[in-house]
């Protein structure tokens, strides 16, 4: 195998979905609806099986790391910018989830969306998506990692806002957008910072030279003298807080549930969003050169697990619940980052992207049976009516709650081992980061029972009508403001074939995924070369003798405080929602205030709501009526005009043109002068 | 022959094409349109010589013609370019020709004088890029307002007397005291050259004048705060093709001439009041920007976001002199004069775009405020597609120009001060906000308004020109290099400049 004709093969990956993407977005007319998912799923499937293919080559056939520059984006000063591709088994591996998960995403879609009026364009914007993810996680340059970055958040926006008539999913993609804009400040002062010490954006360069800011400082105000390597790394994690929806950048994540299901799957689940864990796991090098910042992010990480994880325990929206879900997890993989162990938060990446995608895609397949009903209170019983959509959500569950033997309890294990090992070596953020992931092993079993006993199990909370009138559930959009809750038109029925096929291929990998993988990607070394973990870090060393097989480590797990942490959620979830469904309500209105404090989110929302958002434009008009009306235009512009107009005015009452008024003038001036000569001399 | 006086052609032949357009009479309207685009294509044509006969590669001013013009005051008709004028003229026949087919069916009253009138303004606009003479600069600088006076005048809003005086008082008021400090100059050196000025020596004090009377010339233009109130009305009031113009082109001249008069000429005042500058600059980037989020005219809104992006063009040109000066850092004091050079061709692009987009709306609705649209998109999918487009460019997306010299300029202003990177990246945010709400607001939502729900989507004439501009805006955000490549050795030769020592 040539480097050359791995060059076309990479090309390909892709650009096969941008191809995809114009096609159908331009020509979305002409190609019709069939067309439309034809041409992206073939892009999107040709990308997967080469992003295979280039996996069996890195992983199995020790093909060496490619790094090649495609061409130069400018070259100025002595400064260059490339457009190129670095392929390691992090990138393989993380190119095989992005074009697996897409792929199954496509699938999915020809039945979530075929009722939908935006169909191609929806499609097309997908389409994009995998080639803007892919151009992120195949870069080999922090330039145009910032184009995948900022394009994937473009992309976001169009989905979030795809039915761009309902106002809270237009609120929902800007309020994204501009969260993530915030992340992206500190993410491209971090890069200017790598420029600036580095003189280069290319990750291999940096990293081979990573020792140029090693004790280094700098003045950010005066006076203030900071480590290089920890200012630019958490400017770079400030971006990862964005992408990655770490708190207190995470408010955007739960409203972007405004999306259809299938994004919420793909983008806002299993890929864009573990896009900053990945850069992170990516810049280890230079993470590894910061205690400080490590320890920020392993305490950003654990307050992210465990509080946004509280937020899911009263959410009845099905969709949100996850989203909640999404956060707490991607709060695992950050904590992970923080006590050095990089791979095991590599490795619950790619759990999670296949149990987390199967789980939104199972919740979507349940909005579809319920007419696009979200809310779980009207829902329950399921299981009868849709079989495959139950049996695979019990599997992703299964998965998430980290069960023995499902792919999440490896990927989770060793980021709660890593995290104990962490707090013993020292520091309170440790410790703290510990805690607050394993006590969040109760709450992610909580409610995540919750959310399948409410949906699948236990009593029939909705009515069927059979009698109703048939016509209005043709009108598609998430909203159906006039359906009365709780009502179906007629039985919620099975979803077909391409909605429950991606559920069964996704639940296959959350259960047996991680057998294969979990050695060497977690103790093998597999990521060598890839990841680097500086030898004073040794997250994983209690992990390594801990293991000793995939089924001895489950059994081991039997006996360990995650796994009762979880049973415990999972009992009390079992006792609460399935026999006495009357006391949550109760235990509710027993503890109204702290149901309250979760409900309101902890008030992220509506602190920035009222300080950046009112206090923007209360600040815009001020600066407006007060700077440039009042003052530069009233006072300065307008005002130099009327003085020269009141001078002129003068001058013109003085040259009035009658003789005596210039003669009394003149004889007035002569008295003047001649008393100011007799005073004077 | 024909390089020798290509530059004369590219200024003559559009000003021809206004006479040729006037003289065709208002008789034929059609007639007077097709006259003026055959010219502006003409000269568009004119500029493939100018691009593929330029010799990146040499600092020297290409396709120089040096004829006496008034003796007795060593005045020469003395033309000539570098990479950045190139890039310029370039910019002004290309949007010069989107700008008379947008107007092709907005314009009904004096059709033959409107399109006269872009010729000529596009003709004296390439002047000022060619002009290597001080004071043929001054000519064309000043009489560029002509026509766009005109423009304004006629063809503009209600309140358009009120905003011509402004931007022409404005203007001149700027200018004069640039006349003044040429005119000293001459008496000094005797010369209007401006090679010749540039490698003339000149005390602190006299430098220090020199500097403020340029200054305050081309703050005007650019628009810096404070001196920019001008440009939102005279952008509210103007036709359409007269803010695409003013937006894409006229304010970069202001840029330009920092470059040819400021760093050149005074090279250590610039160096002492580098700070006022970029103070200036970072106040546009962040006040202005927050302005620009509350204004309810979305011609107002573009007006102020351009205010708010060029303030990346005087940063961008400024900061070197910390860099180079302060630092010794050459690599980044270039990285930083591309980066501006780069925004002046980007905004030129992304403005004009979104003024058009603002036209595209006008003519339907005959409204710019935001509150009477909402939902446009349902109405309009292919307009949305533009305006979606732009405003992404706008707020700075990678893979669009507009990300390209913010990019570069934020870059390069780190390794002055972190702090100055720090308050330009705000527009990150700012720039995202005020772009994506005016979206939020005129495209998305349910169409309300009667007139909305009636619109018609854009024509094939509109596609061609929105097309247009995002061809370039795309093709110069995934490819910068042709852009910066043509102007990297202009840009190393205004670094020497600025490194000289005069005093």
């Amino acid at each position: 195998m040539q480097a050359d004709s791995l060059t076309s093969i990479l090309l390909t990956i892709a650009l096969a979905p941008l191809v995809g993407a114009i096609i159908a977005g331009f020509f979305r007319n002409q190609i019709g609806r069939r067309g439309a998912h034809i041409v992206t799923i073939a892009g999107v499937a040709i990308s997967c099986v080469l992003s295979m293919y280039v996996f069996k080559l890195l992983a199995f056939d020790d093909f060496p790391t490619y790094n090649q520059n495609l061409y130069t984006w400018f070259d100025v000063g002595g400064y260059s910018a490339h457009v190129g591709f670095l392929i390691d088994r992090l990138t393989a591996m993380m190119m095989v989830v992005v074009t697996f998960v897409s792929l199954m995403v496509h699938i999915y879609t020809i039945g979530y969306m075929h009722e939908d009026p935006g169909y191609q364009r929806f499609f097309s914007y997908i389409a994009l998506f995998t080639f803007s993810m892919l151009m992120l996680v195949m870069s080999n340059n922090f330039l145009q990692l910032f184009f995948g970055w900022e394009a994937v958040g473009l992309v976001s926006y169009l989905l979030i806002g795809f039915w761009f008539k309902k106002p809270s999913a237009v609120f929902a993609n800007m309020k994204a957008f501009l969260v993530n804009r915030v992340g992206d400040f500190g993410f491209l002062l971090g890069i200017a910072g790598v420029l600036m010490y580095f003189g280069t954006l290319d990750y291999a360069t940096v990293f081979a030279n990573k020792m140029a800011i090693e004790g280094k400082t700098i003045e950010l105000v005066a006076g203030h003298a900071w480590a290089v390597p920890t200012v630019i790394c958490i400017l770079l994690f400030i971006g990862a807080m964005g992408k990655s929806a770490q708190v207190p950048l995470h408010v955007w994540l739960p409203d972007s549930m405004e999306g259809p299901t299938p994004i919420s799957a793909l983008i806002h689940a299993a890929t864009m969003v573990t896009a900053g864990i990945f850069m992170v796991a990516r810049m280890s090098p230079l993470f590894e050169m910061s205690d400080t910042a490590l320890a920020t992010i392993a305490v950003i990480g654990a307050t992210t697990a465990f509080f946004t994880g509280l937020i899911g325990l009263v959410q009845n929206d099905i969709k949100r619940v996850v989203a909640y879900s999404t956060l707490s997890q991607l709060g695992y993989m950050t904590v992970a980052l923080g006590v050095s162990a990089y791979s095991a938060a590599v490795f619950h990446l790619m759990t999670h992207a296949f149990f987390k995608a199967l789980l939104f895609l199972g919740a979507g397949s349940v909005i579809i049976a319920m007419h696009h009903e979200q809310d779980m209170r009207h829902m329950g019983g399921l299981r009868k009516y849709m079989p495959i959509t139950w049996i695979t959500a019990w599997i992703g569950t299964l998965a998430l709650v980290g069960t023995p033997l499902f792919s999440g309890f490896y990927s989770k294990d060793a980021i709660i081992v890593a995290a104990q090992s962490a707090a013993h070596e020292g520091g309170a953020a440790f410790a703290y980061a510990y805690y607050a992931v394993l006590f969040g092993v109760f709450v992610t079993s909580l409610y995540s029972f919750r959310l399948l006993y409410l949906t699948f199990h236990g009593k029939e909370r909705f009515v069927v009508d059979e009698h109703h009138d048939d016509a209005h559930h043709d009108n598609h959009g998430d909203d159906h403001g006039h359906h009365e809750p709780g009502h179906l038109a007629h039985a919620p029925h099975e979803s077909p074939l391409v909605v429950t096929l991606p559920l069964i291929l996704l639940a296959i990998p959350s259960v047996v995924i991680a057998w294969f993988f979990v050695k060497p990607m977690l103790l093998g070394g597999f990521f060598d070369g890839a990841i680097f973990v500086d030898p004073r870090h040794d997250p994983l060393g209690h992990f390594a003798e801990e293991f000793h097989g995939v089924v001895s480590f489950a059994l081991h797990g039997l006996q360990t405080a995650p796994f009762w942490f979880a049973f415990a959620g999972f009992a009390l979830a079992t006792y609460l929602y399935l026999f006495n469904p009357a006391l949550p309500g109760r235990i509710y209105n027993a503890l109204r205030p702290l149901a309250r404090i979760l409900e309101n989110k902890y008030g992220f929302d509506d602190l920035y709501q009222a300080v950046f958002a009112r206090g923007s434009v209360l600040l815009g008009r001020g600066l407006w009526k007060g700077g440039d009306v009042a003052i530069i235009d009233g006072a300065l512009v307008n005002g130099s005009a009327a003085i020269v107009e009141r001078a002129s005015s003068i001058m013109r009452w003085m040259q009035s043109g009658y003789l005596y008024h210039y003669a009394f003038a003149m004889i007035l001036g002569l008295i003047a002068l001649l008393g100011a000569f007799v005073w004077i001399g | 022959m024909m390089s020798a006086h290509l530059l004369s052609w590219l200024i003559a032949l559009p000003v021809l094409g206004g006479v040729a357009t006037l003289v065709s009479g208002g008789a034929n309207a059609n007639r007077a349109r097709w006259i003026a685009l055959a010219f502006a294509l003409a000269t568009l044509a004119l500029c493939v010589p100018l691009l593929t006969g330029f010799d990146a590669g040499s600092a020297s001013m290409q396709f120089v013609q040096n004829l006496p013009w008034i003796q007795a005051l060593n005045v020469n008709y003395h033309v000539g370019v570098d990479g950045v004028a190139v890039a310029l003229i370039a910019l002004t026949a290309f949007t010069t020709v989107l700008v008379l087919i947008g107007a092709w069916e907005a314009i009904d009253e004096k059709v033959h004088q409107y399109y006269a009138a872009f010729l000529v303004l596009e003709g004296l606009m390439i002047g000022v890029f060619c002009a290597l003479d001080a004071l043929l600069f001054y000519v064309f600088f000043e009489a560029m307002l002509i026509p766009m006076f005109i423009i304004i005048g006629i063809w503009g809003g209600p309140r358009r007397v009120y905003a011509t005086i402004k931007f022409f008082l404005y203007t001149f008021f700027g200018s004069i005291f640039m006349l003044i400090g040429l005119i000293y100059l001459y008496l000094k050196s005797g010369s209007f050259d401006l090679a010749t000025l540039a490698q003339y020596p000149l005390s602190a004090t006299e430098q220090m004048w020199l500097f403020f009377a340029f200054l305050l010339a081309f703050a005007v233009k650019v628009p810096m705060f404070p001196v920019h109130t001008w440009l939102p009305d005279a952008h509210v009031e103007a036709p359409t093709g007269g803010s695409v113009i003013l937006a894409a082109i006229m304010l970069k001249i202001g840029g330009f001439g920092f470059l040819r008069f400021n760093l050149p000429i005074t090279p250590d005042a610039s160096h002492e009041f580098a700070w006022l500058v970029i103070a200036l600059s970072l106040i546009a980037v962040v006040y202005i920007g927050f302005v620009a989020l509350v204004q309810q005219d979305m011609k107002k809104l573009i007006a102020y976001s351009s205010i708010s992006h060029m303030g990346f063009v005087t940063l961008g040109a400024f900061v070197p002199l910390m860099l180079a000066r302060d630092a010794g850092n050459l690599a980044a004091a270039k990285l930083a004069l591309q980066g501006a050079m780069v925004q002046m061709i980007s905004h030129g692009f992304i403005s004009a775009a979104l003024f058009s987009c603002v036209g595209v709306l006008y003519d339907r609705v005959h409204s710019r405020m935001i509150g009477d649209y909402g939902g446009v998109a349902n109405t309009m999918p292919w307009f949305a597609f533009f305006m979606v487009f732009f405003a992404m460019a706008n707020s700075g997306l990678p893979g669009t120009s507009g990300f390209v010299g913010e990019f570069m300029v934020i870059l390069a202003s780190f390794q002055a001060k972190p702090w100055i990177a720090a308050t330009a990246a705000l527009t990150l945010i700012i720039g995202a906000a005020y772009t994506l709400w005016m979206v939020k607001r005129v495209m998305f939502g349910e169409a309300k308004h009667a007139h909305v729900k009636s619109l018609s989507d854009i024509n094939g004439r509109e596609a061609l020109v929105l097309g247009g501009f995002a061809a370039a805006t795309l093709l110069f955000g995934i490819w910068p290099a042709p852009l910066t490549g043509l102007m990297d050795v202009s840009i190393g030769t205004v670094v020497d400049q600025l490194m000289r020592v005069k005093v």
